[in-house]
């Protein structure tokens, strides 16, 4: 009977290492390699307003989120019950449309309301890719001098925005006063 | 007859050229050939095993064409790796960095072959003591010379006695 235990006990442990292994969410283990780092230049034209830019300058300054999104994404649908509800709790969002076209990103704001202070248009990607985005939605939170400090892949959730956004917002609005 | 088969072959072969998506033209041979080699090494975000040579996702076209970008501008292999990383993180990578974070997964399956050798090593050594003939004191040889030519007599008895 002895000798059967090693076999077993080795069995058990690696069936247990799998078993963890299958369950992670990879992109969650491998973390964006922006986080920690000043974030990428956001200049393009704006959504709304195309004869103006919108850069990190002029987002600097206060903690906010910049939140990826476009029309053809369902998830977006989703979650903007939640970027509408950060908004109101008065955090600065702006908006990244990734992909889009103007007429359908105008006719969806107009449809669901707008919760942005300011949109980028962002019509082929490029500032899509310096910001390292591969699925829309994704929301990175920046601190007052323009960091980014966080990245949420997917939609927000109510659980999303309690548990992760808004606590680390109010730490970083702390840390910027302190 | 003929004709339906040429549409077929048409049609597929149609079908594989759009699959391999936008043609791309370069400068030199070299260029495509590392362009190639590097579309290969670099996996597809949003696809399950897949590289950005293989996929179909507009992400995988998307770095496809700025790889081609950044190969006309005469970037070298370790700037385009490097653009993608510093955007995507390793996890762009097919294949890792050595550092680390991933020394278990580089030398792991080499300690396993280790461990595995070290172990049949010893079984091995085991069995053969197990098997080879102890050393014997010098009663023990007087013992079996004892026994040997007790077995000798008791066979020279049995074969009196077996004699009528």
């Amino acid at each position: 009977m002895k000798r059967y235990l090693l076999p077993l006990a080795i069995f058990v442990a690696l069936a247990a290492v799998l078993a963890v292994a299958l369950h992670l969410n990879d992109r969650e283990i491998v973390p964006s390699p922006l986080v920690g780092k000043a974030a990428p230049e956001l200049g393009a034209s704006r959504l709304l307003a195309p004869d103006e830019r919108l850069t990190l300058a002029d987002i600097r300054g206060e903690v906010a989120l910049v939140n990826v999104w476009a029309s053809w994404c369902v998830a977006c649908r989703e979650e903007h019950a939640y970027i509408s509800a950060l908004a109101e709790q008065g955090v600065p969002i702006y908006g990244l449309n990734y992909k889009d076209t103007r007429a359908e990103a105008r006719q969806w704001l107009s449809e669901f309301g707008n919760p942005y202070d300011a949109i980028v248009f962002d019509k082929e990607g490029d500032i899509g890719m310096d910001w390292g985005v591969y699925g829309v939605p994704e929301t990175f939170l920046l601190d007052a001098d323009g960091r980014i400090r966080y990245k949420h892949i997917g939609a927000i959730t109510r659980e999303s925005m309690e548990e992760e956004i808004l606590p680390r917002v109010q730490r970083l609005r702390e840390e910027a006063d302190a | 007859m003929r004709g339906a088969v040429l549409a077929i072959v048409l049609i597929l072969v149609t079908g594989a050229a759009s699959a391999a998506g936008t043609v791309y033209e370069f400068d030199t041979p070299a260029q495509r050939e590392r362009y190639t080699e590097i579309i290969g090494q670099l996996r597809c975000l949003v696809c399950q095993g897949q590289s950005i040579a293989e996929s179909n996702a507009d992400l995988a076209q998307d770095m496809r064409d700025k790889v081609h970008e950044l190969i006309l501008e005469g970037r070298d292999r370790g700037a385009i790796i490097g653009y993608m990383t510093d955007r995507y993180g390793d996890f762009v990578l097919y294949r890792p960095p050595v550092d680390p974070r991933t020394w278990l997964l580089w030398f792991g399956p080499l300690g396993l072959l280790v461990i595995a050798v070290a172990v049949l090593a010893v079984a091995v050594r085991r069995h053969r003591a197990a098997a080879g003939s102890p050393a014997l004191s010098a009663g023990d040889h007087e013992r079996a010379r004892r026994l040997l030519s007790e077995g000798l007599d008791d066979d020279d008895d049995d074969t009196q006695g077996g004699r009528p």
